[in-house]
């Protein structure tokens, strides 16, 4: 089934009965030529690159609960490019150029919208630090604006911009950044995915990881065992539990992060906004519900749901950055599980188990490198050498100290991101 | 989340500085080797359910304490002070 235009107006016309299931419900196969452990939306990625780029259509996607039902469903939908160091940089600007084209690849309507994401600034170090920044993005092929005072007002003039404590002095303006329909994200690439003949097994959770001789041979589900030679781990917060069926230790702390979204309202805010000072940003969604959250509970959690502490501090952040969302009802909060690293960059990277992949430390950045994410992953899968934009994803660079990618500049120890 | 500090009684999470996984109890020798130390300071068991953690009073009385607890429902099993762990290891 292709969508376009002229699909809806026949579907809308004779009572939208032509419309087929995205994917289909298979039955586990006793083996596969390649595994994905979670069905979130970097595990969904990459089945759809093994199968479109590389030609692995004999594989699956293993999903412990439904497609989508993870972190890809829980995000605040952020899509942007504008990231500082080495390692980093390239891997986003790529994510950012299959972000572009992602709906005419999938034939699905992720709703991608490039409304651009301005960063405020509220002292005249913070300034220099985001020229810097924004002379990197260009550097990289990307783009970046300097706005002053008067340059953030005309976008966003609903700010309180005299603020004691963090006035505001200016913005770094990214115009290709914006945001996605996250759970379309998903759909899309699961549908993509499935046409080319990849298998998607809901409900089936990994117990347990098959190795001999350090090689992987496959993995013992709820739904049987299942063979393969290439397994990949790519479960998010939940990677040290499946981890640990292959014998490892990660380097991954899981975390708590909130986010909360208001009643529906008029268009209000264009933009995304984001206050670093006050751990703070917003957008709104097509809905109209102002979608907002802040930063980390910082304890470890498996909760999905975090403490008043911090949804507290977000309320009081967004009241001090734009007073106008005052009479706005919360409608709801949430929390997912972040796969928090020392150093706040992920991994992807090969295992010592031959054949035993790794995806995760996505930290609370994950959405937006679903595609490059998938891209490589599939890239190391079929070829065993690293994508030229994924090289710098190590696992052993906290063993090493080589290569650690720190884009905070804070360190690289657990509790620091 | 409330905190039962052994010195202070119940008190507010905010009072808290979360340090992380207990392992500084447990800190290897200087020449403990790469791996040792990797294991320290990066690889942790990140376990959904029961976990010892290491949280500072700092807003109270400046008590380092060991916090047994559920990372999946958030439930407080105890909280014990850090220094008597530490001397009942010795």
């Amino acid at each position: 089934m292709k969508f376009s235009g002229l699909r809806v107006l026949r579907e809308g016309l004779t009572g939208n009965k032509g419309w087929t299931p995205h994917w289909r419900d298979p039955t586990p196969k006793a083996e596969y030529d390649a595994l994905i452990v979670g069905g979130g939306g970097h595990g969904l990625s990459t089945a759809y690159y093994l199968a479109e780029k590389h030609g692995l259509t004999n594989i699956a996607v293993l999903e412990k609960g439904y497609i989508g039902s993870g972190n890809i469903g829980r995000n605040t939908t952020i899509v942007r490019a504008n990231y500082f160091l080495p390692g980093n940089s390239e891997f986003y600007s790529h994510s950012m150029k299959l972000w572009e084209g992602l709906e005419q690849e999938l034939n699905y309507n992720v709703m991608f919208s490039q409304r651009g994401i301005i960063n405020l600034f509220h002292s005249d170090g913070q300034r220099d630090a985001f020229v810097r920044r924004g002379n990197a993005m260009i550097n990289q092929g990307d783009d970046a604006v300097l706005l002053d005072r008067d340059g953030v007002r005309k976008y966003l003039p609903y700010l309180d911009f005299d603020n004691t404590r963090f006035p505001i002095y200016g913005g770094l303006l990214h115009p290709r950044g914006g945001s996605a329909r996250h759970d379309a994200v998903a759909w899309g690439y699961a549908r993509g995915a499935d046409q080319r003949g990849v298998h998607l097994l809901q409900n089936c959770e990994v117990t347990g990881i098959d190795i001999e001789n350090g090689a992987v041979r496959g993995v013992q589900t709820t739904r049987g065992a299942i063979k393969a030679r290439k397994v990949a781990i790519v479960t998010a917060g939940r990677s040290g539990q499946v981890a640990a069926m292959a014998g490892m230790r990660l380097p991954i702390e899981s975390h708590v992060l909130q986010a909360f979204v208001s009643e529906g309202l008029k268009p209000c805010i264009d933009h995304v906004v984001s206050f670093g000072m006050g751990h703070f940003y917003i957008s709104q969604s097509d809905k109209g519900g102002l979608v907002f959250g802040g930063d980390l509970d910082f304890y470890a959690s498996y909760a999905q749901r975090g403490n008043l502490p911090m949804a507290e501090h977000v309320m009081e952040a967004g009241m001090t950055l734009m007073p106008m969302i005052g009479k706005a009802k919360v409608l709801r909060g949430w929390g997912g599980i972040m796969d928090m690293t020392p150093d706040g960059s992920p991994i992807i990277d090969k295992t010592d188990t031959a054949g035993l992949y790794l995806d995760c430390g996505w930290c609370y950045g994950g959405f937006k490198a679903v595609p490059a994410s998938g891209f490589a992953l599939a890239h190391l899968m079929a070829t065993d050498q690293h994508h030229e934009t994924a090289t710098g994803f190590q696992l052993d660079r906290f063993r090493t100290g080589h290569g650690i990618i720190d884009e905070e500049g804070t360190g690289s120890q657990h509790n620091l991101h | 989340m409330r905190l039962t500090c052994p010195l202070c009684g119940a008190r507010d999470r905010r009072e808290f500085y979360y340090q992380g996984d207990a392992v500084a109890m447990t800190r290897p020798a200087p020449d403990a080797g790469a791996d040792a130390w990797d294991d320290y300071v990066h690889l942790r068991d990140n376990p959904a359910g029961q976990t010892r953690d290491l949280w500072h009073h700092e807003g109270g009385c400046g008590a380092w304490v060991v916090v047994t607890r559920n990372t999946v429902t958030h439930e407080v099993l105890s909280v014990t002070l850090a220094e008597t762990e530490a001397r009942a290891a010795r």
